[in-house]
């Protein structure tokens, strides 16, 4: 099959359909205000008169409460009626035909009487044409979806920030070893089942939940609960900012290609805008990696109820000594931000002594 | 085999690009600083522009290689040359 592409103008692309609709069936027909001689809203119905006579094309007066009704009528009568509202606002004027008649007749008359009606309702692009009719809120504008997770965010860190007693403990991990395993298994991968190193991450610190399990969890009515299982969040920014931390669900429990199909997943949804809500609640600790961005040190804010969030920074060659001696060395800063409700320090550092131990033998974190 | 010009490539890199970082105008990138100064891509999106590369010129990217594609002219140069040595 081939599918051709052709650029077009919103404009065009909807008078384009309303003809097709029109062409294809002859108990179509289209009316509203100004939708005949003047060309309709934004031109989109222009020509469409001249095509398709006034039987079809039909102007109606300055009355959405009326013409929406007649709509109904003709569409209770066998036929196939497009009603246009001129902006979107104006549909509020016809809320009792809308929401009284053509949502509830089916449902009113036992699924004798169907209402096949299109509202064909324009908006513009937020600027403009808000609340006109008396009790038309504002349409959502583009953008509006940034500034409500930035709120959701601020209320969240807000909260965090004012109730979590936080301390934060920080290590840095040599990654040769995890990253030399990593490449090796790699070379030998199609490009296609590639694992990024952030699952070598997950897997280590799932692991090591277990061990400290008191970072595992919620502080839920002035208690510790523990996670029903280890769901690690990961954070992941979304494009033009904001971020989220959707589950990884039993992370302890999946194989690196598992979890790195899982992460694959989740990033793609997370910026196709496709989560599912309970993957944001589900988290019962978060892990950010920042490290894409050249940072070293993440310190980091508790999404709560959770307890605890870790971080990583950039992975950077780095002098190391060891038996005296310096060699340059491939190392990662881990860093742990935790409630002191639920832990304190020295169950802290034996949590990031665990991540550093299980990054050492990553051939056991498979 | 149709033998694809360099401006074929060229122009599919900043395909594969703009279809991940859809807010850049890739008319104002320097070719020859890092992208990674210019465009906001993480390690995933990275991974996902040499997937599709790899899809559409059948070419085979290691991950020894990824430092030849810092820069726009760096992956291409490294692009016409792997598509070049695979005829």
């Amino acid at each position: 099959m081939t599918v051709a592409m052709i650029k077009t103008t919103y404009r065009e692309a909807m008078r384009a359909a309303l003809r097709e609709a029109l062409q294809r069936d002859p108990r179509v027909f289209l009316m509203g205000e100004d939708v005949g001689r003047y060309g309709g809203s934004y031109a989109v119905s222009m020509g469409l008169l001249a095509e398709f006579g006034e039987e079809r094309i039909r102007d109606t007066p300055l009355s959405e409460s009326a013409f929406v009704g007649a709509g109904i009528g003709a569409a209770l009568a066998g036929m196939r009626p497009i009603v246009e509202v001129m902006t979107v606002n104006f549909s509020l004027l016809a809320l009792d035909q809308i929401l009284n008649n053509a949502a509830t007749i089916r449902h009113m008359s036992g699924g004798q009487f169907s209402i096949p009606l299109v509202i064909r309702m324009a908006t513009g692009g937020g600027r403009q044409l808000a609340a006109q009719a008396a009790k038309a809120g504002a349409p959502p504008k583009p953008g509006d979806w940034q500034s409500q997770m930035r709120k959701a965010i601020a209320a969240a860190m807000a909260k965090s920030k004012r109730e979590i007693p936080h301390y934060y403990l920080g290590t840095e991990i040599e990654m040769t070893r995890a990253l030399a395993w990593l490449e090796r298994e790699n070379t030998q991968r199609p490009v296609t089942a590639r694992m990024l190193y952030a699952v070598l991450l997950i897997k280590a610190v799932a692991l090591a939940l277990r061990e400290v399990p008191e970072l595992n969890g919620f502080w839920i009515d002035g208690a510790f609960q523990p996670g029903p299982g280890i769901h690690v969040g990961m954070a992941v920014a979304m494009r033009g900012g904001g971020l989220v931390a959707p589950a990884i669900h039993d992370a302890d429990r999946k194989s690196l290609v598992q979890l790195m199909d899982d992460l694959r997943d989740l990033i793609t949804r997370v910026r196709s805008g496709r989560l599912k809500s309970s993957e944001m609640a589900d988290p019962t600790i978060t892990l950010t990696s920042l490290g894409d961005l050249g940072v070293e040190t993440v310190y980091g804010v508790i999404y709560p109820p959770q307890v605890a969030l870790i971080g990583f920074g950039r992975i950077s060659e780095r002098a190391w000594v060891e038996n005296g001696v310096v060699a340059c060395r491939r190392a990662v800063t881990a860093s742990l931000a935790a409630d002191h409700r639920t832990s304190d320090g020295h169950r802290g550092a034996l949590f990031l002594a665990a991540v550093n131990r299980l990054l050492q033998e990553p051939e056991q974190l498979q | 085999m149709t033998a694809r010009t360099r401006e074929d490539i060229r122009a599919l890199v900043i395909d594969t690009l703009a279809a991940i970082a859809p807010e850049v105008d890739f008319a104002t990138i320097a070719p020859a600083k890092p992208l990674r100064e210019q465009v906001d891509i993480d390690s995933f999106d990275f991974l996902n522009a040499v997937i599709r590369l790899h899809e559409k010129l059948g070419v085979d990217i290691p991950e020894a290689d990824y430092g030849q594609l810092a820069t726009l002219d760096g992956t291409v140069d490294y692009l016409v040359k792997k598509c070049s040595s695979a005829v």
